[in-house]
């Protein structure tokens, strides 16, 4: 038998387990997270694949005509069915944009959300292991963040990259300042939790074995206590990205996001607001109707994910 | 009690003066204070002259407790964008945010607690299902697209409520009030309503779990057999007993409600603080976002204060429980 023919066996046999687990039992019996996971992955594909799967190029200047702006959607009067769910004010196929901003706005949202992840988990993990006046230190800037709203503090950390970047790379920097703001305005849940779920594990005795053998603290940490604080790390980082989206998609609405040249659905909603009393309802509702759909989905995802996690439920 | 408020006080002082600190490094670090004074052509010397002039080269302690004495008394100096004071700009404003904030607060009190009541004394009702059902919407929804949604519904399609700005004002003393025109009444509905929505969900769902759990407990259903009248019992028992994270909610919620104003405001352009605040992140004006930032940072630590105290006067086991430490 060949190396790849146990590899392969290998892969069956994991992906049988899987299959047989609680988890996926519980994810079935769902109906509702069936439906979430679908519309999520929908989401996720069409917004990675928008290049291939988009009907137009909206943001090539030369593949837009001026002359088909404001068209309704198709299925009202004056609409073509070249163009499903209408046209903007430049003539762009809202389809398209829908896709080519929803992409945008979940590459900021993961990124963000990482970011929170991974900044969350070092300090909550160090807090928790090291302890002492470090450990106060962490949890005291935490409890102060999490009565502050994340947006508030996001709008400032915004401001302060304005005032700092050179206003002509402006634009070029938008997407990196909404992560770093959103990231570093929402690392307090994962901190506490990990904080939390290291002080349990601690005290653990397979723990203390790898002190007495001489494993130096920083392999402890991350390589022995890590694993096991990861589940509600899973949970919180779920419903931090349907967060995330939402701060990514306000933040753009106010104007301090992403910038009209390269929109986000949040954007593309602040665009289309200028156009609602004027009747043309479809440049603000579709954008605004992708945003929520995939909001609820990542929330129902979470929420589901929560309880199917928790052994108290089960 | 003294000793309790003592050290709440000490640790809102010291939250207070990182707020301060904070604040003090965005207004002198962040972006030069001289270049927004001066014209372009002004030579480095008359630049050096007036930096010594303005104390800008005194040691760091001195200039922050100069700064933190100016703030105490309002004055965060002048705006980059507008060259008018700021602690004006602010005070202008401030009455408009405070009323959207507070009729905001009393709609979602006044809706969400009897909601909350209702489902939680019939969970298996359909009206429970609905409310349930509808409270879910209102938490995924962002705060702006309910707005959107609204100035859709009942400005463009019904037109029958104003979309934007306070409608007709009136001067009291330094205070400008909406509440006492038909027309300022009427420009507060939406922006409340959008405000509050969020808030109102949530109070509804917190006093929907506590009710249920509150009507499992022995003393309810002592309360039953003793024959009280059921509004007695629900009212008088068990909607009091569900009160102490009603008011930790509401409260710590108001300090919220006050920064998702800067949303609902720059919706319904609704001339208040979060407006202001949006204007000066967009323009890198650092003198508004500090003293932005230290106003809301007050507002907080003030609340935060407030919900403590207010649990001695209504949870009367806290008192008991202070006395016996101190007699431990």
């Amino acid at each position: 038998m060949s190396a790849g023919g146990i590899q392969k066996g290998h892969l069956r046999d994991r992906w049988d387990r899987f299959l047989a687990s609680d988890i996926f039992y519980s994810y079935r019996r769902s109906p509702t997270t069936v439906i979430a996971s679908i519309v999520t992955l929908v989401f996720v594909l069409g917004a990675v694949f928008a290049p291939v799967l988009a009907p137009h190029t909206p943001f090539v200047p030369s593949s837009i005509d001026i002359n088909d702006a404001f068209k309704p959607p198709a299925w009202s009067e004056g609409g073509a069915w070249r163009y499903l769910l209408g046209t903007d004010n430049q003539g762009r196929d809202m389809l398209s944009t829908i896709m080519y901003g929803g992409r945008l706005s979940i590459f900021v949202g993961f990124a963000a959300v990482a970011l929170a992840m991974v900044l969350g988990i070092l300090l909550g993990l160090s807090a928790g292991y090291l302890g002492g006046w470090y450990e106060a230190a962490i949890m005291r800037v935490a409890d102060v963040q999490l009565t502050i709203p994340p947006i508030l503090l996001a709008l400032l950390i915004d401001g302060v990259a304005r005032a700092v970047l050179p206003p002509s790379h402006k634009e070029d920097y938008a997407s990196l300042v909404l992560v770093v703001a959103i990231g570093l305005a929402s690392w307090p849940p994962y901190a506490r939790v990990v904080r939390g779920a290291t002080l349990v594990e601690k005290s653990k005795d397979y723990v203390a074995a790898a002190r007495v053998i001489g494993v130096p603290s920083l392999a402890i940490m991350l390589r022995h206590i890590l694993p096991n604080v990861l589940g509600p790390v899973l949970v919180i980082a779920t419903i931090g990205l349907a967060l995330a989206i939402i701060a990514e998609a306000t933040l753009s609405f106010l104007g301090v996001g992403l910038p009209p040249t390269s929109p986000s659905l949040g954007t593309l909603i602040r665009v289309g607001n200028d156009f609602l009393f004027s009747g043309e309802w479809w440049i603000t509702l579709f954008p605004a109707l992708a945003l929520v759909i995939l909001s609820l989905a990542v929330n129902l995802l979470g929420d589901w994910l929560r309880d199917a996690l928790n052994p108290k439920l089960r | 009690m003294i000793a309790f408020l003592i050290r709440r006080l000490f640790q809102a002082a010291i939250v207070m003066l990182t707020v301060a600190l904070i604040s003090f490094v965005l207004f002198n670090y962040v972006g030069d204070p001289i270049n927004a004074m001066v014209g372009q052509d002004t030579s480095l010397q008359d630049r050096e002259k007036l930096r010594q002039d303005l104390g800008l080269n005194d040691p760091i302690p001195i200039r922050f407790a100069r700064f933190v004495a100016n703030a105490a008394q309002g004055q965060f100096g002048l705006s980059y964008r507008t060259a008018e004071p700021v602690g004006r700009m602010i005070l202008e404003r401030l009455p408009a945010t405070l009323e959207l904030s507070l009729v905001a607060a009393l709609f979602a009190l006044c809706v969400g607690v009897p909601m909350g009541v209702y489902s939680g004394l019939h969970p298996k009702s359909w009206v429970s299902r609905i409310l349930q059902a509808v409270s879910l919407i209102g938490i995924s929804l962002p705060t702006f697209l309910i707005g959107i949604l609204l100035i859709l519904i009942f400005a463009v399609g019904l037109g029958v409520l104003p979309s934007f700005g306070r409608g007709e004002t009136m001067k009291l003393g330094g205070w400008t009030t909406g509440f006492l025109t038909v027309a300022g009444l009427k420009a507060l509905i939406l922006p409340s309503i959008t405000l509050g929505l969020f808030q109102l969900t949530l109070i509804m769902r917190i006093v929907r779990s506590e009710m249920l759990e509150v009507m499992r407990t022995d003393y309810v259903k002592f309360a039953r057999a003793r024959g009280l009248k059921s509004r007695a019992i629900n009212f008088g028992h068990a909607l009091k007993n569900t009160l102490v994270p009603v008011i930790t909610i509401t409260g710590l919620q108001l300090g919220q409600l006050i920064a998702f104003a800067i949303i609902t405001e720059t919706v319904f352009a609704w001339p208040g603080v979060g407006q202001l605040f949006v204007t000066s992140v967009y323009s890198a004006d650092m003198p508004v976002m500090s003293a932005y930032l230290a106003l809301i940072g007050f507002l907080f630590v003030t609340i935060n204060l407030l919900v403590d105290l207010l649990y001695f006067a209504i949870d009367p086991r806290l008192r008991t429980a202070q006395a016996a430490t101190r007699a431990a």
